[in-house]
Order: structure tokens, then sequence, then C-alpha cells
């Protein structure tokens, strides 16, 4: 870090426009967003991340003229306490920057998409109205990613956190009455609780760490944090390992990580650029980021260290083996993210913060533009869907669609259930929708890392990494990598090849311009995106700009050994794909090849290996039982109505008849203590007859005797 | 006249004024009843802005006082003594700002005997208001006591079904709690011959050095003290007074009931428990801890298990004002500053969420949570609140609750009162609980397909007024979120100098 330097702060004093442009931009959606319609929502929501977008362009580059060095930019004290001083401050440097451009530009992206994603979907849902919404939430969306990445501490990176995570409730519940199926369902709305309720826990880790950090570090704010753990961490150990393994707890909430991953799957129910978007390309690679942060303090622990790797490696895995058993489009592209993070987490955890970064950068290309595209052939299925259904109504009238007679349609057919997002329901695609498939070919060349598409680059430079130290894991991650080439190469054959499965397949339709444009331009960055860090001397280009932020990195030249290994294994899982699903297409009805030879096996991938199953039997249905224990039977019938009534009262009257009796006045005694009965009755019985006047005697009393009082008072002050 | 122009007198007793006004208008002109009630309240809630005008927030000793002797027994002498400092300005001031908006609130929900509603509450005010600027014992349980009847009646008279018996459930309970106090209150006052606590507070060390108070008396009288307040906080177990009450009284009763009259028992703790018995303060801190631990996660796991939304909202505050005390126990800054800021949070957000469901209440009267679902999609507006309202109360960074929350904890987990960090960890779950129980109230009222009333009701959104009521208790949430720095900065003094009279 160059502090020595004069620091230019150049394009600075434009980082909160950051997260003033997203927030003006849902601001002004929020009051006139609705009556100006959609082409206004959506460009002024567009319009605002592209300022941002702007803006973090300006920022990279102040930051590339100085070097690297920190700027760190306060905009207003926050919270002051004794001496815990910590301020709304923003700190930019080649790290944030990185991020801020891959929020912003990925976002700007979706945007773009969404308007024309939107436009369609809400009108499949005959929920018009909410189009404003949508863009009201992805600006907000936005804005706290803006702040969880640049914020200067670890308590604002948290707001931005949380923010991100209340985001991710209020979109995967977009469509809050219904299931996927667009039927009226608990499902949706379940899918956002768990996922806030899910990233919550690992919150709570978040905030362990952060109080450890205060107490034996004495700050929360990144610099000081660094400054002072390597002397705790040859004192005191333990406080370093707790932080880094409370903050893998976080990491495992917000980056879907064994054993928190269970929200991202379900996370799917939101509308699909929210998925390539939120569940995706950002949001989820928090915890990468947070990770890459605290790299200072990991470097100090290498037990926690290897745990971190050891998480994200089998997490990889673990997810991989999932998607081999899904039908659902936008589900295999869920848990091949979850396995996707676990690569990154592994990464960092190995120490590889420049693979891990690099790889949440390409990952963040290619799996937006996969969701996205994912996204493009559930609409053509839709619009085939609603095509034929059109058809069919009609009889033989074989007139062109018109849109306004879709909702008729709908309601006609409501009782058919058709799931376009299934895989099963598809086949033949590719022709016709030819762009989209184009498009999605290259996004599944990037995931499965085959040559030189984008993921290659990446994911080899974190087997290189794993290779030279941590046999373990490279294993596992070989064994992921193998799988992720599978289960893309499946997904391709069961949706693009073969015979049309479903009238809806028949008659798919390709996406419009609004759509496809922004995946042509992810297209190119998941093919040219390893570029950002080829492994040959004099390139490594991201792994030097982030030097300015991680210190010295050892930049690794191309092993071709490893390389190698990993491109075989990708063909290898691709050619076994093509001789299970496309050598023999998968027909209507037919049970998956995978099934018969695997059995159980598959059962269980299919089965997404039970774990929501197992917690809710082990966390879930207890928790519930317990609080419905807690609430009827110690808190209502043992202290409200057995302490209460039996204990409290009868004592009361005991009290009033045995004790006092012999030694008191009994009038006097009898008449405080059997108004404990005989009061409700009196009571009731000035309500019943509404005697105003008795009512009125208290508040008179009073009153009456506030004026004396007072009166008294202001008579003795003068005298 | 001098006397009665003394900002705080003047503060305190303006509501009187409204009373007695009320007494010449007839019952039948509600509509004016009404709003000579809103007009009193809003001009109390001014003069607490001149008074705070007055407030000098760098001075952490007591001002603005109004200091007369009253009665004289023997040689005891009772003062009429009113003063305001860090630990109280925030209090009354959140006093004075949610009367006028429990008021607004029961304009079409109040229709009988609208005449006495408006005089208990604004007697009410006074109490309340009286008890937060009190400086003498004997002053201070006058007001104290006072606050009981005006409620009692509030919810005895339009309450629910079983108001008769919540009401006098509530007023056995803080009695019975309060006479034990009022022993302790002669105690003390008999050994240091006053009762004007600035004064005793001078006289009380040098009885604790001589053993003229010896450690093991030091300790009941706190005990004394703390179960008095205890009952009203409520802590853990002495809460099962607050879901009756909260059930059964009308809105604006559960608006001032959760967002003030609970306040009094935490602010009991600060203002004289703390200072009056510091040695025994620092000996029972890791037992309230205990206690406010257990709190906050029964209260919050209590309160997933409940069908009646207000009953849920009224179970969370068992959980949050553990939290509060779990603050004021950590006995450092960050505790007990946020401690306190929590009580004006909880203030607000328990508040807002009382008077939504009030307001859902009016128009459907019932708060079952299974009849509803997908409320979002008809009343937009109220759903929007309604989330930013739960939000705040479950405490997400950027709105008030969790600046509270936050330095809560972080107090409470490097507390050297409390010793240990488990109790902070602990209570961090209930963070993790929060959002179960509140997300599960929301989800099931205003997502999910249309429910039962959602169906057959004929619901309108909020009109202007409701959105009226809301606004600056969302103001609020956002500026002490965003920006607390204005109230972290009246706090601090005065808590620094309660602090340093504690031997820790």
């Amino acid at each position: 870090m160059h502090t020595s330097e004069v620091i230019n702060t150049g394009f600075a004093f434009l980082s909160p426009g950051l997260i003033l442009a997203p927030v003006i931009g849902l601001i002004i959606n929020a009051l006139f967003g609705r009556q100006r319609g959609e082409n206004f929502t959506g460009m002024v929501a567009s319009f605002a991340v592209g300022v941002a977008f702007i803006i973090s362009i300006l920022l990279t580059y102040t930051v590339a003229v100085n070097h690297g060095a920190v700027i760190h930019w306060t905009i207003a004290e926050w919270i002051h306490v004794g001496n815990l001083k910590l301020d709304w401050a923003l700190r930019l440097d080649s790290l944030s920057t990185t991020m801020m451009l891959v929020v912003s530009g990925v976002g700007l992206l979706i945007h773009i998409y969404a308007i024309g994603y939107m436009h369609e979907d809400v009108r499949f849902k005959h929920q018009e109205h909410r189009f404003n919404n949508f863009f009201i939430y992805l600006n907000l969306f936005i804005a706290s990613m803006m702040i969880l990445v640049s914020g200067d501490s670890y308590l604002v990176l948290f707001v931005g956190w949380e923010g991100v995570g209340l985001c991710s409730f209020l979109l995967i519940g977009f469509w809050y009455e219904m299931d996927t199926l667009a039927q009226p369902s608990w499902a949706n709305s379940d899918a956002a609780k768990k996922a806030f309720v899910t990233n919550r826990v690992g919150d709570f880790g978040f905030l362990i760490a952060g109080f450890l950090m205060f107490w034996y570090l004495g700050s929360v704010q990144f610099d000081a944090v660094f400054q002072a753990a390597p002397a705790i961490a040859h004192t005191q150990p333990w406080v370093i390992i707790a932080i880094t393994l409370f903050m893998l707890v976080g990491v495992a909430g917000k980056s879907a990580q064994i054993p928190l991953f269970v929200w991202l799957p379900d996370a799917m129910a939101g509308p699909t650029p929210v998925s390539a978007l939120i569940h995706a390309a950002t949001m989820v690679t928090a915890g990468v980021y947070l990770i890459t942060r605290s790299a200072p303090v990991y470097a100090l622990v290498h037990n926690a260290q290897y745990i971190v790797a050891l998480v994200g490696a089998i997490t990889a895995l673990f997810a991989a083996t999932i998607a081999v058993g899904q039908y659902d489009i936008k589900r295999v592209l869920a848990y091949s993210t979850i396995s996707q993070l676990g690569f990154m987490v592994a990464a960092v955890g190995m120490g590889g913060y420049v693979a891990g970064m690099f790889h949440l950068i390409t990952h963040a290309f290619f799996k937006a533009l996969l969701f996205l595209s994912a996204g493009s052939v559930i609409l053509g299925l839709e619009r085939g869907h609603h095509h034929s259904a059109h058809d069919h109504h009609h009889g033989h009238h074989d007139k062109p669609n018109n849109h306004g007679h879709h909702h008729d349609d709908n309601q006609a057919h409501g009782e058919e259930v058709f799931d376009p997002g299934d895989m099963r329901n598809m086949g033949g695609i590719w022709r016709t929708m030819p762009i989209t498939f184009v498009l999605y070919i290259i996004g599944t060349l990037a995931l499965a890392g085959i040559f030189p598409f984008a993921g290659f680059w990446s994911k080899d430079e974190i087997l290189l990494d794993a290779s030279r130290h941590f046999p373990l894991i490279y294993g596992i991650l070989s064994a992921a990598a193998f799988l992720t080439a599978f289960y893309m190469g499946r997904q391709i054959w069961m949706v693009f090849f073969g015979e049309a499965r479903t009238d809806a397949a028949k008659h798919a339709q390709e996406s419009p311009l609004i759509m496809t444009a922004p995946l042509m331009i992810l297209a190119i960055l998941s093919f040219a995106g390893g570029a950002l860090n080829l492994p040959f001397a004099g390139y490594h280009t991201l792994g030097h700009w982030l030097e300015y932020t991680l210190g010295h990195v050892e930049a690794l030249p191309l092993n071709l050994q490893v390389a190698g290994i990993s491109s075989a294994l990708a063909i290898t899982a691709i050619v076994t794909s093509w001789i299970l699903y496309g050598l023999k297409p998968l027909q209507p009805n037919q049970i998956d090849p995978l099934k018969q030879p695997l059995g159980a096996i598959f059962s269980g991938m299919e089965g997404k290996w039970f774990i929501d199953e197992i917690y809710d039997t082990l966390i879930l249905t207890p928790f519930k039982n317990l609080a419905l224990f807690l609430s009827e039977v110690i808190d209502w019938r043992f202290w409200h109505d057995f302490m209460h009534d039996s204990v409290v009262v009868k004592t009361y009257h005991w009290l009033g008849d045995t004790v006092f009796s012999t030694y008191a006045d009994r009038k006097g005694i009898d008449a405080f203590f059997n108004s404990w009965g005989s009061e409700s009755a009196r009571l009731s019985a000035v309500v019943c007859k509404t005697q105003n006047g008795l009512v009125r005697s208290y508040a008179l009393a009073i009153l009456l005797g506030f004026v004396i009082m007072l009166s008294y008072l202001g008579y003795t002050t003068i005298h | 006249m001098e006397f009665i122009l003394q900002p705080l007198t003047l503060l305190t007793f303006f509501p009187l004024l409204g009373v007695i006004t009320i007494f010449f208008i007839k019952e039948e002109q509600k509509d004016t009843i009404r709003l000579v009630a809103m007009i009193t309240s809003l001009i109390t809630f001014a003069i607490s802005l001149w008074v705070f005008a007055l407030f000098d927030t760098t001075n952490p000793n007591l001002q603005l006082e109004a200091k007369y002797s009253w009665i004289q027994i023997a040689n005891w002498n009772i003062y009429y003594y009113l003063a305001t400092d860090g630990l109280s300005i925030l209090l009354v001031l959140l006093t004075t700002f949610l009367t006028p908006i429990s008021i607004l609130s029961t304009w079409t929900a109040i229709n009988d005997r609208v005449k006495d509603f408006m005089v208990f509450f604004l007697l009410l005010e006074v109490n309340m208001n009286g008890v937060f600027l009190a400086q003498d014992l004997f002053l201070f349980y006058m007001f104290w006591e006072l606050t009981l009847v005006p409620m009692y009646f509030i919810i005895g008279l339009w309450g629910g079904p079983r108001r008769i018996y919540a009401a006098i459930k509530m007023f056995l309970y803080t009695m019975v709690g309060s006479i034990l106090m009022l022993i302790a209150i002669i105690y003390l006052g008999i050994k240091t011959g006053t009762l004007n606590v600035p004064e005793m507070l001078l006289k009380l060390p040098e009885l604790y050095k001589t053993g003229a108070i010896p450690l093991d008396i030091q300790m009941w009288l706190f005990l004394a003290f703390t179960l008095a307040f205890a009952i009203k906080v409520p802590m853990w177990p002495l809460h099962s007074w607050l879901p009756d009450a909260h059930v059964e009284a009308p809105t604006a009763g559960s608006v001032i009931l959760a967002g003030v009259l609970l306040k009094m028992g935490t602010y009991g703790f600060i203002r004289f428990n703390l200072p009056l018995f510091p040695d025994a303060t620092i000996q029972a801190a890791p037992w309230m801890a205990l206690l406010s631990t257990i709190g906050i996660v029964y209260g919050a796991w209590v309160s997933y298990a409940q069908a009646d939304v207000k009953k849920l909202v009224a179970y969370s505050s068992v959980s949050h004002l553990g939290f509060v005390m779990l603050g004021l126990f950590a006995l450092n800054p960050q505790g007990v500053i946020g401690g306190i800021l929590q009580m004006i949070n909880h203030g607000i957000s328990t508040s807002a969420l009382f008077l939504l469901v009030g307001m859902i209440y009016e128009q459907t009267h019932t708060r079952e949570i299974k009849v509803y679902g997908g409320l979002w999609s008809i009343m937009p507006i109220f759903g929007t609140i309604m989330l930013i309202s739960a939000l705040s109360s479950m405490g997400l960074p950027g709105l008030n609750g969790f600046v509270g929350e936050f330095i809560i904890l972080l107090g409470a987990f490097g507390s050297t009162a409390i010793g240990n960090p488990w109790y902070a960890g602990i209570s961090a779950l209930g963070v993790i609980m929060a959002a179960i129980y509140i997300l599960y109230m929301f989800q099931r009222v205003f997502l999910g397909p249309a429910g039962e009333i959602t169906h057959h009701h004929q619901l309108r959104d909020l009109n202007q007024r409701e959105i009226g009521i809301m606004l600056p208790l969302i103001i609020l949430m956002f500026w002490i979120g965003l920006y607390p720095k204005p109230f972290l900065d009246i706090l601090a003094p005065a808590v620094t100098k309660l602090l340093a009279g504690l031997p820790l």
C-alpha cells in the first residue's frame, strides 16, 4: 500500500453517488413510476444503474492513477458511543472498485434485460401494476450492494449485507401469492422467508465476529482490524480463529455454502433477472468478497483457512451432485451456482484470492448469461404454451397471436398446469430459439471450463492453486468440475436437442432484442473474460490490479498438466452426457436414463439428498413445537393461569382472610383484599350502567388533586 | 405565574388545561372534544420542543429545575422537584410525541364516551411526564401510582371482551410491586432524612461506607425497587399481565402502554437503581443479564406461536425490553446508551406496529393471523408501512432498531459487569428469532394467496389521516437508523456521569 504518496482523490467525491443514484432512481419510480408507465420506469431504473456504472469506472480510474492507494471517503458520522467510532465511510481501492464494476456493469445489463422480461412476465400473471415495484426493488438492491462493496468497516459492509438480504426477500417473494407455476400458494413467500431467515443465521455469525473484533482488536474498521490482528494472533490465537470461523458462518449464509445453502435453490422462485443478478452474479458472491477483504486476518490462521477451503470444496462437489438430478432448468443452474461459489470459497480459503476473485468475475458473466438465457427459454416456452393453448381454444382458426386475448385463454386453461421451466417439457428448442441457443452454448462452455472460454482460465487458476499444496481439495474440486461439465451437457441435450416433447416446446418463440442484446454482451464477456487475467508473463492483469489491495500475489504461469487434466475431464463429461442424453434423446414421460444405473444414488441427487427434510425434522419442527409448548403450556397455563389465578390470587385471599384478620382491623383489610373479587363486579356495573358520574369522579379527583397541589405550590412560592 | 411558567411545570401540567376545557364541553360534541384533546397534546408537544431547545445537551447534570419545598413532616422536607437530564429528556419527548399520535388514532376507533376517554388520556400524559421528570421520591411515587388509574380505565372501559380481568390484573401487579418500593422509599427517607434524590445521592455513599446501611440491606432495597420496575418493564417471568393488557386495551392504550408505560420501568432502573444502590447493582448485573437473556429468547419464541397479531407484538415487547435491560446492566457506555436508545426505538417501532394492527382491526374486527393473507396487493400502502415497521422492529441495519440492538449486544458482549460474553451471544440469537416471528407475521398477513378476510371484506387502503399518523414514526425510524448522532449526543454526557458513579 502506497500510503506515503500524495493521494489524488480525483473522482472520489463521486463515490456517494454509487448509492445515491439508485436510491434517487427508486424514489422517482416510487413517486411517479406507476403513472408514467413501463418505459419510464425501466429507463429511470436503468439510467440510475448506468450512472453508478460510470461512477465506478471513474473511481477505478482514480484508484489506478494513485497506484492503488486506498482512499477513505467519509460521508457522515454514524454511531459514536464510548470508544466505538463508526462512520458512514467508503473505501476505494482496487478490490472494492472491481466489485463496483461487476455489480453495476452486470446490474445494468440485467436491468435492461428485465425491461423486456418483466413486460411479459407481469402480463402472464395479470399483474401489470407490479412492473414498477420490480424496478424499485432492483434499484434498492444495487444501492445495498454498493454499500456492501464500498463500506470501509465491517459494520457498514453489514448494512449492505443485510440490505441485499432484504431485497432478496422482496424479489424472491415478488410473486408472493403464487408458486413457480403461478398457482395460488404460499410457496414463493415461503421461499422468500426461508432466504431471509437463513441469511439471518449467517448474520448472527457475522455479528459475533464483529463483537470479537471490537473487544479484542479495538475496532471494526478494516485498516484498524488488520493492523491489530497480528499481535493478537500471537498472544491469543483463538480470538482470530473465532473471528474467522464466525465470519465463515456469515459467508455460508450469504454465499450459500454448507450448511446454510438450502435457501438458494428455493430462491429461484424470484423472476429470472433476479436469479441472474442477485442469486448468481452479485449478492451471493458477497461472502467471497468478505473473505478476500479479510485476507490479512485469514492469513494469520492457517487452520481456519483450511476449514474455509474444505467447506467450499465440499459444497462445490455436493451441490454439483444435486444439479445432476434436477429437471428444472433454473434449479440446475441454482445448484450449479452453489457449486461454483464453493469453488470460489475454496479458492479464497486456500489463499488464492486472485483466483477466487477472477472466478467471481467470470462466473458473474457466464452465470448471468445462463440464467437470463434460461429465462428467455422459459418465456419462449410460455409464449409457445399460450400460442398452442390459443390454437386449441379456437379450434382451427389459425390466427396469429393476439396478446390481448391471453387473459381469457389462460383462465380457460387454468386447470392444466404447465411448467415452462421443466426440462422434460422442452426438447429441440434450438430450432425455434436459435439466438438463445447459441448464447446458452457459450455460457455452458464457459461454465464447463472449455478452452478458451472465460471459465477455463478462472477455474484452472483455482485448480492450479489447489494442486500445489492441497491435494484433497484438488481432488474434490476436480470431481466437481467433472460433474459441472456433465450436468451442463445433460441440460443442453435435454433442452435444445432431440424432438420437442410438448406443444409449447414446439411452438416456442424467440425473445425480443431488448432481452437478447444484453445477453450478447454477456456472451462476449463469457467468451473473452479470461483475458482479464491470462496466466502468461506480462499479463496477470487482474492479479496485479488486486495486488494493490492484497499485497504481493504469486503469479503462476499456465500449468499444462493441470489444464490438460481439467480439460480432459470436462470433455469426457460432455461426451458422457451426450451418450446418455444426446444419442437417444429423452422421450415424453421417459424416466431419466441415469435412474436405472445409479438407483438410490440418483434418487438422492433427485431428492437433493433430503437436506430440506432433515432440517425440517431436526430443526424446524422442534423449533415450532417448542414455541407452541412454551406459549401454551409454560407461558399460558403455568405463568398466566396457574401462577396468577392459583398462586397470586389465592395468596391474596389467604393473606386477607387469615393473616391480616388476626392482626389488623378486619374491615379495612377486607375492603382492600376482597376488592379483588368484588372490584370486577363493581367495574362491570359501572360499565354496564354507564354511570358516567362514578367514573368521572375518579378523573375529577385526580384533576382536583393536581389543581390543589399546584395552587398551593404557586401560593407558597409567591409568599 | 412564575411558578406555573417554569418550563417543566408547564410541560407536565399543560394537559390539565385540556382536561378542564373538555369538562365543559357537552358529551355529544365528540369532534370538538377530540379536537381539544388533539390541540392540547400538540401544544404540549410544542412545549416539550421548547424545553428541548432550552436543554443543554453537553451538560450531564439535572437541568431546568423547578424545585419548591412542598410538605414538611417532622424534619422531612418533601419537595415539588422537577428536572431533566440526558437520561430522561428523550423519554419526555417520546411521551409528548406519542400522545397526539395516539389521540389521532382514536378519531374513528373510539366512539363511546369520548369525553371520558380524552380526559383520562390527557391525565395519563400528565402523570407520565411527571414520572420522567420528578426528582423527589415522594413526587415520583405519586405520579407512578397515578398513571395506573387512567390506564386502568382506558383498558377497563374501552377494551376488548376480557378488559375487566386485564385491567385489574395490570393494576394489581403494578400495585403489589410498588408497595415494596414504597417501603424501601420510606426506609431510605428515614436513613438519609430526605426524599430528594440528588440530596440523597450526596448522603448515601457515607452511609454505605460507614455501614449505616449494610450491603445486604442495600441489596434488599435494590430488590424492592427492582420488583416494582421489573413488573412494569416487564422482565421475565413477571410479564404475564402484559399480553392480557395489550390484547384487551384499545389501540391508543396499547401504544401508550408499550411506547411509554413500559419505559417507566426501564427508566426507573437507570434513574434510581443504578445511582442509589451502586454496589447492589454491580452484584446483581450478571443476574439481571441472565433474566434479560431469558426474556429475549423466551419472548421471541413465544411470539412465534401466537395466533393473534396483537399478542404477537405484545410478546415481542418482552423480547425487546429484554434487550434494553441487557444493555442497561452491561454498565458500560455502549450498553447503557444502547439501552436508552432502544427504549426510544421500541417506543417508535412497537407503537407503529400496534397502530397498524389497530387500523386493520377497525376494518375487519379480527386480529387472527390465519384469516388474513395476500393483503399487500389490496392494501399496498398499509403493507409497505407495515413492512418498514416490521423491519425496524427486527433490527434491519439502516433503521432505528439496529443501532440500539447492535450497541447493546456489543456492550453486553464485553461487559465486565456481566462478566462473560455468553449472554450477549445467546441474546444475539434473538436477532434470528425476531426475523422468524416478524417475517412469519408479515408473510401470513400480507403475502401468500388471499385469505378469508382478504376475500370477503371490502378493504380500503390507509386514508390520509392514517398515513399522517404513521409518517412521523417512519421518518424517525430512518433518522435514528441512519443518523443517530443527535440522539447519542444527548445520552452520552449523562450516561458517562451515571457510570462514573458506579464502583466498577
